[in-house]
């Protein structure tokens, strides 16, 4: 009686496959996706998830196909007898415990043998060192035998050595986490967990904190930029000098502003200007390292992201659409510079909640700020 | 002798006594009934919230850099569309059937303590209002449903950053889920005495309805598991007001105690959320495939083995903490272990249809859609016991899909399955059938719209819980489709409030056995008078009232159980 309503959904179930497929293929080209693993350790993970699918899209037709045979073959018609009233049969539940059995504990010793073989892997050269800390809302990495390096929001690591990063938080719990290199670890405060992985292929990849962390969880990204090991001992050396005092009137005006009006050093660390080292335990000003609760801006000319990827300046089309950016467009000189007028004009309307004061700065004392901090390579 | 006088002034009307006034009734009521039907009706004003907060969330996630709400409003929303769905929908609703129907099946006149009973009610109605409330003030929760610690800790706990939540916010939730505990523990008792004890003469233990099974083995659940979640929340209170340090690492405390005393709470919570509803399209499938439930034993005892290990998964919740592996693999082969009797479900009730004569009514149209749906939340939750696979898919929106294909897939499914099976003895009139099949298939395509996409996020690296996505990383389309999914639901939704509202109107009267069913409840009145039955009946099999109505075939006469 009822019956068209399964006539009619087989018409509709084409078009739904193919749409979704279509959809499939259309996203994904720039995404952190976990299908285009570029490391031992994602792939191993991508190569269970490809398992797991096979078995379960097998289970999944097979009873999905008896469900809805039944339906049309067992529906109501006119003058059908009353059904044989059958209550069980003990051998059909014993296959049938049995069955789901096996599937499942062939998954099982998949997953088992998987996981206690993820992170034993082994790359060219000395594995190297990192300590990630996780701040709300923003990824600072050290790297303890590169001479204490400090950054943030960029995480930068050789080709085919392996990493270990471990992770550490002082608030709150995030979870660090490389789609296309390795699964995720949660970073918990007073635990150091530890992430081991190796990055096969040079590229830029797109890291995130999947933990929820409070009020801009959505903005604690960073990059991870996988670099050939001479291009990497390139950028250690280059990272472990102080910074260069510019050369350029403006960048001098706007290193004059972070360390006086702009009351940036409360904050901020700077090799070179208000930090002796890396690894100096004082300021300049006598004021110890760990009262420094943002990133330090030693290389802040060299990073792609601001503030955990909330301006990425990959993603200009947003902002250079904005009506503020395009009022100091011609000032200046590209995206990048744009993103950061936005944020030291107002860093609580970029990024509401976060730990960034800044006392309010004429347009011209930003521009110098911005040639400056831009000067730092 | 004295004689005792009652002087009554003559025309004066005595006054009514509040019971006996239309509001006052419902007010001061201890019968089952209507105590489960104030359940119900409760629990769906708050799905109609939690829905309205799920299509905020669509509409802020429908494009990229979405302006619709902030941050902060965002995650309130997120937190309270959780808390409201798991406490203040199913939990009452499930309990509301519960209520109505478990007396009546076991052939008893009422619950165990109707006083209790009624307590229990207004303590849900009340703590639902207070969690609300704390909108009011702009300090809704923000943590997330399950409120991790140190997030969830005043500024002190918070190390150098200042953004843990000095608010209100999450002393609503503690509070809100205390009292929702009181009430909880109030019902279970409640259930489990009625279950236990007040089953009609002839009605053992195995020839309980299945429904009624479910609820005692949720009821148990519940009683075992909210102890961890009450002593949770009470340790927080005492870390945020008190000065006491357990879940604070920076004095000694572990963040992680929180994890595993909400998790072992919060996992046998999924099956307190899901077992009814296996219970009631245990009962509507045998009815509307004119034959018995096939292996009643086995569909009994897997629930009851699935009660058990739902004490031993908590923490495939949490693979990523940083456990041991060998603990890993411990949670791990649990997890693997409880898909089998859900399995064994599954297989036994699509047994159950085979070999039938299906009609295809709306109850059944439901049913049948909650077996097509839950399959695939068991899939995919099995896939995520697959620990390696998890480290990658935890926390994203893989996760949100699975979660989604299991509560409304799954329970909604069962739910209106129920409704539409139920509400002809509650009412004694029948929903409208037509309306009824748009709403399901509304809701068929809503649902695979919404939540089969998240799966394919999930895997493209979406996280959860982001109040918004930069534009460029392939996740806009999959974006927009869940929202026109998300409100596709909501129209559905709506289909069945106007269902409702002319069906109680002018609905077809249902007589008293509208499906030709083979329970109890169905062998009275509709609605049941207040003492349910004139007599109390006696039970032979377990279709008693089939029995009643084919003499010469029943079941006693034909099977032993």
């Amino acid at each position: 009686m009822r019956m068209p309503y399964f006539r009619g959904m087989k018409r509709w179930i084409i078009p739904v496959v193919l749409l979704s497929s279509l959809l499939f293929a259309a996203c994904g080209g720039n995404s952190p996706t976990i299908l285009n693993p570029t490391g031992p350790v994602s792939s191993q993970e991508a190569n269970l998830f490809w398992f797991t699918l096979w078995v379960a899209t097998f289970v999944f037709v097979v009873v999905e196909a008896v469900l809805i045979w039944s339906i049309i073959r067992y529906r109501e018609r006119p003058n059908m007898p009353q059904p044989k009233q059958i209550h069980g049969n003990n051998t059909i539940e014993l296959i049938w415990t049995v069955a789901p059995s096996l599937f499942l504990f062939a998954v099982l010793a998949g997953t088992i043998y998987t996981m206690f073989n993820l992170q034993n892997i082994s790359g060219t050269g000395q594995r190297i060192e990192v300590k990630a800390v996780g701040h709300q809302w923003w990824w600072e990495f050290d790297y303890p035998n590169q001479n204490n390096i400090v950054t943030a929001d960029t995480l930068y690591i050789p080709k085919g050595t392996v990493i270990q990063v471990d992770l550490l938080s002082n608030n709150v719990i995030h979870s660090f986490w490389i789609p296309s290199i390795t699964g995720k670890t949660d970073v918990v405060p007073g635990h150091v967990n530890r992430q081991v992985f190796r990055a096969d292929q040079i590229g830029e990849y797109r890291g995130e904190c999947a933990e929820y962390c409070g009020t801009q969880h959505a903005h604690m990204n960073f990059n991870v930029v996988v670099l050939d090991q001479n291009a990497f001992n390139t950028w250690v050396s280059t990272e472990q000098k102080a910074a260069q005092n510019p050369t350029d009137t403006l960048a001098l005006q706007g290193q004059k502003i972070f360390k006086t009006t702009g009351g940036c050093t409360g904050c901020h660390g700077i090799v070179g200007v208000d930090l002796n080292s890396f690894t100096s335990d004082k300021t300049t000003s006598g004021l110890p390292t760990t009262s420094l609760v943002g990133p330090n801006l030693t290389h802040f000319g060299e990073r792609d992201l601001l503030a955990g990827g909330v301006l990425l300046s990959s993603n200009g089309k947003d902002w250079a659409e904005d009506p503020a950016c395009q009022l100091v467009n011609g000032k200046l000189a590209n995206k990048d510079s744009c993103s950061l007028y936005q944020w030291l004009h107002d860093p609580q309307a970029v990024k509401p909640g976060n730990d960034m004061v800044i006392g309010s700065l004429t347009d011209d004392q930003i521009y110098a700020l911005i040639a400056y901090l831009e000067s730092l390579k | 002798m004295a004689t005792r006088t009652i002087v009554e002034a003559p025309g004066v009307a005595r006054r009514r006594r509040l019971d006996e006034t239309y509001i006052g009734e419902w007010l001061m009521t201890t019968d089952h009934k209507k105590i489960g039907v104030m359940y119900m009706l409760t629990g769906f004003f708050f799905f109609l919230a939690g829905g309205l907060e799920a299509l905020l969330i669509r509409t802020q996630l429908a494009v990229p850099n979405g302006k619709v709400l902030s941050a902060e409003i965002y995650n309130q929303i997120f937190t309270m569309h959780g808390v409201t769905m798991i406490f203040l929908f199913v939990m009452p609703t499930l309990t509301g059937f519960g209520n109505f129907i478990v007396p009546l099946m076991i052939g008893a006149r009422d619950m165990a303590f109707p006083r209790l009973n009624a307590f229990g009610y207004w303590v849900v109605l009340f703590a639902g209002l207070f969690l609300n409330s704390s909108f009011i003030f702009g300090a809704a929760p923000n943590g997330g449903w399950f409120n991790y610690a140190p997030l969830n800790e005043l500024t002190t706990a918070c190390g150098n950053a200042v953004m843990c939540t000095p608010g209100m916010n999450e002393d609503f939730w503690l509070l809100g889920i205390l009292l929702l505990g009181i009430s909880s523990i109030a019902g279970s008792l409640n259930f489990v005495v009625t279950i236990l004890k007040m089953r009609a003469p002839g009605m053992t233990i195995n020839r309980m309805p299945l429904f009624t099974w479910m609820t005692m083995v949720t009821a148990f659940l519940l009683l075992f598991a909210l102890p961890s979640l009450t002593a949770a929340s009470v340790l927080e209170l005492l870390d945020r007001h008190l000065g006491t340090h357990f879940f604070q690492a920076q004095f000694g405390g572990d963040p992680l105690l929180w994890q595993h005393l909400f998790w072992s709470f919060g996992h046998p919570e999924v099956y307190i959320l899901i077992l009814p509803a296996f219970g009631m399209i245990s009962e509507v499938l045998p009815v509307f495939s004119r034959k018995p439930i096939f292996g009643y034993t086995f569909i009994a005892w897997s629930g009851v083995a699935i009660g058990f290990l739902s004490f031993t998964v908590w923490a495939h919740h949490m693979f990523a903490v940083g456990l041991p592996p060998i603990a890993q693999a411990f949670f791990a082969t649990s997890t693997t272990l409880i898909a089998i009797p859900t399995a064994v479900k599954i297989f036994n009730w699509i047994a159950t249809v085979y070999g039938g004569k299906v009609s295809l009514k709306v109850p059944m149209l439901f049913a049948l859609g909650f077996i097509a749906m839950f399959l695939i939340g068991g899939l995919d939750g099995a896939a995520l016991a697959v620990v390696p696979f998890d480290y990658q898919v935890t926390d994203t929106y893989f996760v949100v899909s699975h979660l989604h294909y299991v509560l409304f897939g799954g329970t909604v499914f069962g739910i209106f399955a129920g409704f539409f099976y139920w509400f002809p003895k509650i009412s004694g009139k029948l929903l409208d059938e037509r309306l009824g099949q748009v709403q399901f298939w509304l809701m068929l395509i809503g649902v695979n719209l919404t939540f089969f996409s998240m799966h394919i996020l999930g895997l493209l690296g979406m996280p959860r819980r982001i109040y918004t996505y930069p534009g460029d990383l392939g996740w806009n389309e999959l974006n927009l489709l869940q929202t026109v999914g998300a409100y596709m639901l909501g129209i559905a939704i709506m289909v069945f409030f106007w269902n409702l509202t002319i069906s109680l109107r002018s609905g077809e009267p249902a007589g008293n056995d509208p499906w030709d069913a083979y329970t109890l409840e169905w062998d009275t009145t509709s609605p049941p008078p207040h003492y349910n039955f004139p007599v109390v009946p006696t039970v032979r099999s377990r279709r008693p009232y089939y029995d009643k109505k084919n003499p010469d075939i029943a079941d006693w006469k034909t099977a032993t159980h």
